[in-house]
């Protein structure tokens, strides 16, 4: 009988399984955070979900890990599939059953992206959020948004939501370029 | 009637307005009148499906009959359905859909900022979540009310007939029952006397910016949505919404 080259599937179920040769109590709290670090936004694959901040805590006892994670917003799409994302990077690292929460509280805001991750959304085409998402009014005049392409500040805001709902769409008018822009909230 | 079932009815209401409008917003997937509202519009409707969610998990539990938040969502029935009146409206021309939403986003942007605070703790987390993106959204709307109003003669005819039109239903939202008295007197929902005087008072700032004239606070208004009577439009909502998961009950991918 010959053997049969390995399908899609197979792929799919080895990269469930956690491998023979993973020691994952070797593990360091802080080797968990580079690894959750490596696991990319799947909308804005520029930056990881530890940058964006949506990975709030860990709790690693050597064998058992809990990750807590929170959605940018309430109907974000991507939610599960980022939770999916995050357990199938833990279990290719040797972790059983990484358990992973989902917490609303305290709500997810912008000010938790890191300064690398929004130099990152920015080489990536998408204006990070400006200034405090706590000094925000209610009807309020606009920020100020630079263009991340040209650095303009000589911009205007097309529609209060973008691509997806954690960005607005803007154009810049020196440029011309339309952009997103990552909301502050 | 208990406080456990004024709970779990008032959850109900929470979940059910913000399902019923965002299923009337998505009805403009395709047809909005330029993409950037279309972005705009479909977005809001996510964010509210996202907190009806939410909010039908939260009810879900408390119920405990077996019923999940899906359950809960797709196989009640029009009398079961606990929405306010407005939001099952049709959505009308541009300036209709955008004072329903704006007279919505009002009420629920205070009712958020007042549930965020409430005694328990899992109300107060969805709602800290969902005050956030109601914020935005009455932004949004309140920005267009303007617009429009104080735009063009054709544009300020359209939203002034458009608020005409639909503030035989705003009573609901401020008018409360003993479901509402129960829940502030919990600890848990607004004061009722708080949130009528909040609403008029934003939706009367923004009309008069927008050179617009409201309609009178005791004028007769349509209610009964909360209790489950409602307009003729809901049962057709509900045959498109549910459609799918009556017709394929088992199915589990879409």
């Amino acid at each position: 009988m010959t053997e049969r080259e390995p399908s899609s599937v197979d792929v799919l179920i080895a990269s469930d399984r956690v491998p023979a040769n993973a020691h994952p109590e070797l593990l360091t709290e802080d080797a968990i955070w580079e690894l959750l670090d490596k696991v990319l936004d799947p909308e804005v694959p520029a930056v990881s979900v530890v940058e964006l901040g949506i990975v709030r805590s860990i709790s690693w006892d050597g064998k058992h890990l809990s990750v807590d994670v929170t959605p940018t917003y309430s109907g974000c799409p991507a939610t599960e599939l980022i939770e999916e994302l995050i357990a199938e990077a833990l279990r290719a690292a040797g972790i059983r059953d990484p358990h992973i929460n989902r917490v609303l509280t305290p709500a997810w805001t912008t000010d938790w992206i890191t300064d690398e991750g929004r130099e990152k959304l920015r080489v990536f085409g998408i204006a990070p959020p400006q200034g405090s998402a706590s000094k925000m009014s209610l009807l309020g005049a606009d920020e100020v948004v630079a263009c991340p392409l040209c650095g303009s500040e000589h911009t205007e805001r097309i529609s209060e939501f973008g691509s997806t709902a954690c960005k607005a769409l803007y154009r810049c008018r020196d440029c011309l370029e339309p952009f997103d822009y990552f909301k502050c909230i | 009637m208990t406080e456990q079932q004024a709970l779990q009815d008032y959850l109900l209401r929470l979940a059910d307005s913000d399902m019923i409008l965002s299923q009337r917003l998505c009805e403009l997937c395709g047809k909005a009148p330029a993409v950037e509202e279309e972005l705009a519009l479909m977005n809001v409707a996510l964010d509210l499906v996202g907190q009806a969610r939410n909010w039908y998990e939260y009810a879900a539990e408390l119920i405990d009959d077996g019923r999940d938040a899906d359950k809960l969502c797709f196989l009640r029935d029009a009398h079961n359905y606990r929405n306010l009146l407005m939001v099952e409206q049709p959505n009308g021309d541009y300036a209709v859909t955008m004072a329903r939403q704006f007279f919505f986003d009002v009420w629920h942007y205070f009712t958020m900022k007042s549930l965020e605070n409430a005694k328990d703790e899992r109300i107060a987390n969805i709602a800290a979540k969902a005050v956030k993106e109601a914020t935005y959204h009455l932004r949004r709307s309140s920005e267009w009310v303007k617009r429009m109003g104080d735009g063009t003669e054709e544009s300020h005819r359209r939203i002034q007939d458009a608020f005409d039109l639909l503030w035989r239903f705003t009573g609901e939202l401020v008018t409360p029952d003993d479901i509402d008295h129960a829940m502030f007197k919990a600890g848990i929902g607004p004061d009722p006397e708080q949130l009528k005087q909040d609403w008029f008072g934003m939706v009367r700032e923004v009309a008069a910016q927008a050179t617009l004239t409201t309609g009178a606070e005791d004028a007769w208004m349509y209610m009964g949505g909360k209790r489950g009577v409602h307009t003729e439009h809901l049962g057709l909502i509900l045959a498109e919404m549910q459609f799918l998961p009556r017709a394929y009950p088992d199915a589990t991918t879409w």
